[in-house]
């Protein structure tokens, strides 16, 4: 057992107030997206849930799923990760948006892949800053890696580099509408021990 | 047709009669299949890291660490008539899925030792833990950078690995 196995669940105040990151956070990344791909961009409200670990593969339909992953490692005030999970068809329609001047193909090219890679990048950059101003923490995001596998595999290594298994994580679910495609995505906030008592104690909903 | 077990992440399972063991998505971690080919019993560890010393209690997570989820089987398939120096494995995954550039964790679990990732120590802890107890590893699918499933037969001894991109394969 390690302090914080005992939070199983938030309080509506708590949700009611990582939603609200989540808000800001997607706002600042759609602004940022419909830059990038010179298009309008609109986004659903996020939802926020904690979830075990071991649940996120069943976000994208089941372990087996095929998914994209951009995962990065955050560091700074907070240590964790953060994961972007984008269902295969959302994945190649938000690539195709970014390279349109390639040919639609099953398997994401090179530049396609680096396109999403910088995606993540963006959106969890936006999610991070919209925290670090709520909160007055400083978060500092690493270069994102990049994968399109099976959603268990993709999930696995995120759980072994974080060397837990029962903790919790922070899922924020948004879908964007780019040009009237619609993306779906999951920002998956992954905090070390310690990371969430913290953030929520600064965003002034602290666990009981 | 056979039902089909699921060994999630941490977990160990043994065969029930005629039951196929199977892990759904292996990314780092590796798969431990161990049987005993003349009295067909085997059981499945879904083994997720290296080592369990400094890591606290292993309650209810008995397939987590190489260093204890191979013991276990071993123990476990013996207390169910396997014969200890009748004992075979096979092994699948320890992949690395993401690589990302400067980015090494500080974890310090991890920081011994070279900069190897976290897949390549499971496969080599597993086969650590296998040399000590001499059970010879009859085959293996590793490495590489793609997630797999892993399906097993403790009749026949027979792993079935499938993946997006290498399709499917037998060992």
């Amino acid at each position: 057992m390690t302090p914080g196995d005992e939070k199983k669940s938030l309080s509506a105040i708590q949700i009611d107030a990582l939603r609200e990151v989540g808000n800001i956070g997607a706002g600042n990344a759609a602004i940022a997206l419909s830059q990038m791909v010179d298009k309008k961009v609109d986004l659903s409200v996020p939802k926020a849930t904690l979830l075990p670990l071991v649940g996120v593969p069943d976000l994208v339909g089941g372990p087996e799923t095929t998914v994209a992953g951009i995962y990065l490692s955050i560091a700074g005030d907070c240590s964790g990760s953060i994961l972007l999970l984008l269902e295969k068809e959302s994945a190649s329609s938000l690539a195709g948006l970014m390279v349109p001047a390639e040919t639609p193909t099953a398997e994401l090219s090179v530049v396609k892949r680096s396109a999403l890679q910088e995606t993540g990048s963006i959106l969890s950059g936006a999610y991070l800053s919209a925290l670090g101003q709520l909160t007055g923490l400083f978060f500092k995001p690493s270069v994102p890696g990049f994968a399109m596998d099976m959603a268990g595999a993709i999930i696995d290594y995120v759980l072994v580099d974080l060397g837990a298994t029962e903790d919790m994580v922070l899922v924020v679910e948004t879908d964007f509408m780019v040009s009237g495609v619609k993306i779906l995505g999951h920002l998956i906030l992954f905090p070390d021990l310690g990371t969430l008592a913290t953030i929520l104690e600064r965003l002034g909903v602290p666990f009981e | 047709m056979s039902d089909v077990v699921a060994v999630g992440v941490a977990e160990l399972k043994i065969a029930d009669n005629s039951s196929i063991l199977a892990s759904f998505g292996l990314g780092s971690c590796v798969a431990v299949a161990m049987f005993d080919p003349l009295k067909k019993i085997g059981g499945l560890a879904h083994v997720m890291l290296p080592d369990s010393r400094g890591k606290g209690a292993i309650e209810g997570a008995t397939g987590k660490f190489a260093d204890t989820a191979v013991p276990y089987l071993v123990d476990e398939l013996v207390k169910r008539g396997a014969r200890k120096n009748g004992l075979r494995c096979k092994i699948v995954g320890g992949a690395q899925m993401f690589e990302i550039p400067g980015a090494q964790k500080k974890d310090s679990a991890m920081a011994v030792g070279p900069p190897t990732h976290i897949g390549a120590r499971n496969i080599e802890a597993v086969k650590n833990e296998l040399g000590k107890l001499r059970i010879p590893l009859l085959g293996e699918d590793t490495g590489g950078n793609y997630g797999r499933t892993v399906k097993f037969n403790s009749c026949t001894g027979e792993v079935e690995v499938s993946s997006i991109y290498h399709g499917r394969t037998v060992i």
